[in-house]
C-alpha cells in the first residue's frame, strides 16, 4: 500500500537536474579555498612586501582582483548559481528549463569566465573597475552566460507545478535581473581595436565614479546579499525543519531591501567631487537600509525559534545561524560608516576593508558553508557528513579567524583615520604618511593569520566533503518535506 | 488587486517586472540629473586632454592596479588639503575613462603627485620603492623599464577616447606618434607637443627607445598640475 503510494509520488515528480547542482557544489568548494589562498598570500603582501619578488604577475596590484573575483564571482557566483538552480527545482517542482545541454552550457561558460578573468588579471588587462575589473571581451562573454541563466531560471518558474512562488525565489530572481542590469550599465565602454583587450569607459570622472558605485555597492546589495538571502530562506528552515518565521516580513524585508539597496551607492563618494545632493541621497538611504536588513535577520533568526537545541548537534547549521548573525552586524556597521562625519574618518581606511570581511567571510562565506553541508549528503545520496567533529572543527576555526580579522582591521583603520588628521600643538599636521604605513604593520600580520586560520578552516570542510563523498552510499534520497516551505506558500 | 503579494508571487512574469521597476528607481533618480545638471562638472580653466604619453601612463596606472592602492581625490577635508593640496574638482577628472579616484590607501593620494618629485626620483622610485622609502609597502617596478612601449596603435587610443568624449581634434590624432616620441626624448623639439598639451613634462627616456617606465612617470608627473589655482579664485570654484 506504502509503496503503490510512494510509486504514485515518484511518477508526479519528475527528477530534478542534480547533476549540475553537483557540479556548482564542488567548483564552489575548490574556488573557496583558491579565493582564501590568494587572500592570505596578499595580505602576507601587504606585512611582508618583499613578496612580490617584484615579479609583474604576483605584484598586489594585479593579484588583489584574483583575491576579490575568486571570492566573489567564483566562490559566492558558483554557490549561488549551483544553490539557486537546486532550490527553484524543488520549490517549483520542476526540473531545470531548457534541459540539461543548457544548465551545462552555464556551469561551464561561467567557470570559463572566471578562469579567463583571473588570467587576464595576472597578464596585466584590467579595466580598474573595482569587482568589475575584466576586459570589454570577457564582460560580452559572461553577459551571454548571465543572461541564459536567467532564461533558465525564470523559465523553471513559468512551469512549476505550484501555485505560489517560493519566497528564496523572489531574493534569487531580484539577484539574477539586477545583477544582469548593473553588469550591462557598469561596463559600457569603447573598445580601442576589435582584435585588442584595450577598452575605455563610456563614461568619466564624476558620472563614471557613481555609475561605478551604482555597480559596486549592489554587487554587494544583489549579489552578496540578495542571492544568499535566497539562501538563507530555503536552507535555514529546511535544516531547522521549521517555518519561517513570519511571511509578511518576509514581503516586507523583500521589496524594502531591493528598492532601498540601489541608491546607496554614494556613499562610497562622500567629501568628494560628486555634487552634495547625491551624496546626502546615498547617505540617507543607506540609513534606512538598516530597517529591512535587520528585518531580514530576524526572520531568519526567529525562524530557529523552538529549534535552538539544533544548533548543538548540527554544526552546519550553526554556520547559517551565526551567517545571520553577522549579516545583523555588517548592516548595522554599514549605516553607521555611510554617515558623512564618521565616513570622513573612514573611508580609505581599512576599517572599510574589516568591514567587508565581517561580511564576505561572517556573512557570504558562513551561510555558504551552511547550505554545503547541507547539500553534499544530500545530493551525493548520504545519510550524514563523513565527521561532523571536523565541520565543528571547522566553524570554531574559522569564527576565530574572523574575529582576528575583524577586530586587527578596525583598530588598523581608525588607527590611520586618526593619525592623517591628527595635529600638533603649533597646529602642523602631526604625522607623515609613511608613520601610518609603520604603525599599522603589527594589525597587517594579525589580519594575515587572521585569513590563514579561515583558510585552514577551508580545507578541513573540503577534506570532511571529499571523505563524504567517497564514503560508501548510504541514504535512498531522503526527501525531507520541509514544514516551513508548505506554510509560506500557502501564505501561512 | 494586481499589487497584492498574494497574486504577484503567483504570476511569474508580474513578479519579474514589479522587481526590475523597484530596482530602477533609485539608480534613475541618482544618476541621470548628473548628465542633465550643468553645474556637477563645472568647466575650469587649464583643464586638457592627456598627452599621447601620458594616456599610455594612464594605460599601465590601470593596468598594474595602481588604484588599489592610491586614491585620486583630495577630499574637501582641512587635514586633506593641507596634506595633499587643494581638493579635488570634478573638472580635474573629466577626460578620465575610467575614474581613478580608488577606495583605498595603502599608499598616499595621488591626485596632486605631479611636480611634487623631481622625474630621477620617480624612476628611482619605481625602479626599488623602498630605496627612497625604506618603511614603503610598495612593489617593485623595475620591469616597467625593461618592456619597450607599444605604441604603433596610439592614434587608435586618441580616437577611441574622442569616441566617449574627450575633445581630441584630428591634428591631436595626426601628430600623435610624433608627441608620443617628442616628450619621451629630453632633446626632442617639444614646441608642437607644448603647444597642442601645456605643461606636459618630458622625461628622459633611455636614448631611441620609449620604455613603460616613462609612460608613467610622464603621466605621475602630469596629475593635478593643470589647474593653476593661484588665478582661480575661491568664488569660480564652488561647486
Amino acid at each position: 500500500m506504502n509503496d503503490a503510494a510512494g510509486a504514485a509520488l515518484q511518477t508526479a515528480v519528475e527528477p530534478y537536474n542534480e547533476a549540475v547542482v553537483r557540479k556548482f557544489t564542488i567548483a564552489a568548494v575548490f574556488w573557496a579555498v583558491v579565493a582564501f589562498a590568494v587572500g592570505v598570500y596578499i595580505a602576507s603582501e601587504l606585512a611582508w612586501p618583499a613578496l612580490n619578488f617584484g615579479l609583474p604577475w604576483l605584484n598586489f596590484g594585479r593579484l588583489r582582483p584574483v583575491h576579490t573575483s575568486a571570492a566573489i564571482f567564483a566562490f559566492g557566483g558558483s554557490a549561488l548559481l549551483g544553490t539557486s538552480m537546486y532550490v527553484v527545482q524543488r520549490t517549483c517542482k520542476a526540473r531545470l528549463f531548457g534541459g540539461d545541454a543548457l544548465a551545462d552550457f552555464i556551469f561551464w561558460g561561467y567557470q570559463f569566465f572566471i578562469v579567463m578573468a583571473a588570467l587576464s588579471y595576472v597578464m596585466g588587462f584590467s579595466k580598474s573597475r573595482e569587482y568589475a575589473e575584466p576586459e570589454w571581451h570577457i564582460d560580452l562573454w559572461l553577459a551571454l552566460v548571465w543572461v541564459l541563466y536567467a532564461v533558465v531560471f525564470v523559465g523553471t518558474l513559468l512551469k512549476r507545478r505550484e501555485p505560489h512562488i517560493y519566497v528564496a525565489n523572489w531574493f534569487y530572481l531580484a539577484f539574477i535581473l539586477t545583477i544582469a542590469v548593473l553588469h550591462i550599465g557598469n561596463n559600457l565602454g569603447v573598445p580601442v581595436s576589435a582584435y585588442g583587450a584595450k577598452s575605455y569607459s563610456l563614461f568619466s570622472g564624476a558620472q563614471d565614479a557613481l555609475i561605478q558605485w551604482w555597480y559596486g555597492h549592489n554587487a554587494v546589495g544583489f549579489f552578496l546579499t540578495a542571492g544568499f538571502l535566497g539562501m538563507m530562506y530555503y536552507f535555514i528552515p529546511k535544516a531547522a525543519n521549521r517555518p519561517i518565521y513570519s511571511y509578511r516580513l518576509s514581503v516586507v524585508h523583500f521589496w524594502s531591501l531591493i528598492f532601498l539597496y540601489i541608491w546607496a551607492g554614494p556613499h562610497h563618494l562622500h567629501w568628494t567631487a560628486l555634487p552634495d545632493w547625491a551624496q546626502t541621497l546615498g547617505m540617507v538611504f543607506s540609513i534606512m537600509l538598516w530597517m529591512p536588513s535587520w528585518g531580514g535577520m530576524i526572520n531568519g533568526l526567529m525562524t530557529l525559534s523552538g529549534a535552538w537545541d539544533k544548533l548543538r548537534t548540527d554544526p552546519g547549521l550553526r554556520f547559517s545561524v551565526t551567517a545571520v548573525g553577522f549579516y545583523g552586524m555588517s548592516t548595522f556597521e554599514g549605516p553607521v560608516m555611510s554617515i558623512r562625519t564618521v565616513n570622513a574618518l573612514s573611508h580609505y581606511t581599512d576599517w572599510t576593508i574589516g568591514h567587508v570581511h565581517s561580511g564576505a567571510l561572517g556573512w557570504v562565506a558562513f551561510i555558504s558553508f551552511g547550505a554545503i553541508y547541507y547539500l553534499v549528503p544530500v545530493l551525493w545520496r548520504r545519510n550524514g557528513l563523513y565527521s561532523v567533529r571536523l565541520c565543528a572543527w571547522h566553524y570554531w576555526i574559522s569564527t576565530l579567524g574572523i574575529v582576528l580579522y575583524i577586530v586587527s582591521m578596525w583598530v588598523a583603520g581608525i588607527m590611520e583615520g586618526l593619525m592623517w588628521r591628527a595635529y600638533d600643538a603649533n597646529g602642523f599636521l602631526q604625522y607623515s604618511f609613511v608613520e601610518s604605513v609603520v604603525a599599522v604593520h603589527p594589525f597587517f600580520v594579525i589580519r594575515m593569520l587572521g585569513g590563514l586560520l579561515f583558510l585552514t578552516g577551508a580545507l578541513l570542510m573540503a577534506y570532511n566533503l571529499i571523505m563524504t563523498v567517497r564514503s560508501p552510499r548510504t541514504a535512498p534520497a531522503p526527501e525531507r518535506l520541509s514544514a516551513g516551505m508548505v506554510a509560506v506558500a500557502a501564505g501561512g | 488587486m494586481f499589487l497584492r503579494q498574494d497574486f504577484i508571487e503567483r504570476h511569474a512574469i508580474l513578479l519579474l517586472v514589479l522587481t526590475l521597476a523597484t530596482v530602477a528607481v533609485g539608480g534613475i533618480v541618482e544618476i541621470v540629473p548628473l548628465f542633465t545638471i550643468e553645474t556637477t562638472v563645472e568647466p575650469v580653466k587649464g583643464v586638457r586632454p592627456y598627452s599621447p604619453l601620458e594616456l599610455m601612463g594612464r594605460d599601465i596606472y590601470v593596468r598594474e592596479g595602481c588604484y588599489l592602492c592610491h586614491s585620486q581625490q583630495v577630499r574637501a577635508l582641512r587635514d586633506e588639503v593641507e596634506r595633499y593640496g587643494h581638493y579635488s574638482l570634478a573638472a580635474e577628472s573629466m577626460y578620465d575613462h575610467p575614474f581613478q579616484w580608488g577606495s583605498k590607501r595603502i599608499g598616499p593620494d595621488l591626485a596632486r603627485v605631479g611636480g611634487k618629485y623631481s622625474n630621477d626620483w620617480h624612476y628611482a622610485h619605481l625602479e626599488n620603492p623602498q630605496a627612497m622609502v625604506p618603511e614603503s609597502l610598495m612593489p617593485h617596478y623595475a620591469f616597467l623599464q625593461q618592456n619597450a612601449l607599444v605604441y604603433d596603435d596610439i592614434a587608435a587610443h586618441l580616437r577611441a577616447n574622442r569616441a566617449v568624449g574627450v575633445p581630441y581634434t584630428d591634428a591631436d590624432i595626426t601628430n600623435a606618434r610624433a608627441d608620443l616620441e617628442a616628450q619621451a626624448d629630453a632633446q626632442a623639439d617639444t614646441a608642437g607637443l607644448l603647444k597642442r598639451y601645456p605643461k606636459a613634462v618630458s622625461v628622459a627616456g633611455a636614448p631611441g627607445r620609449v620604455t613603460e617606465m616613462d609612460a608613467l612617470v610622464a603621466y605621475l608627473q602630469v596629475l593635478g598640475t593643470m589647474v593653476n589655482f593661484a588665478d582661480t579664485s575661491e568664488e569660480q570654484l564652488r561647486q
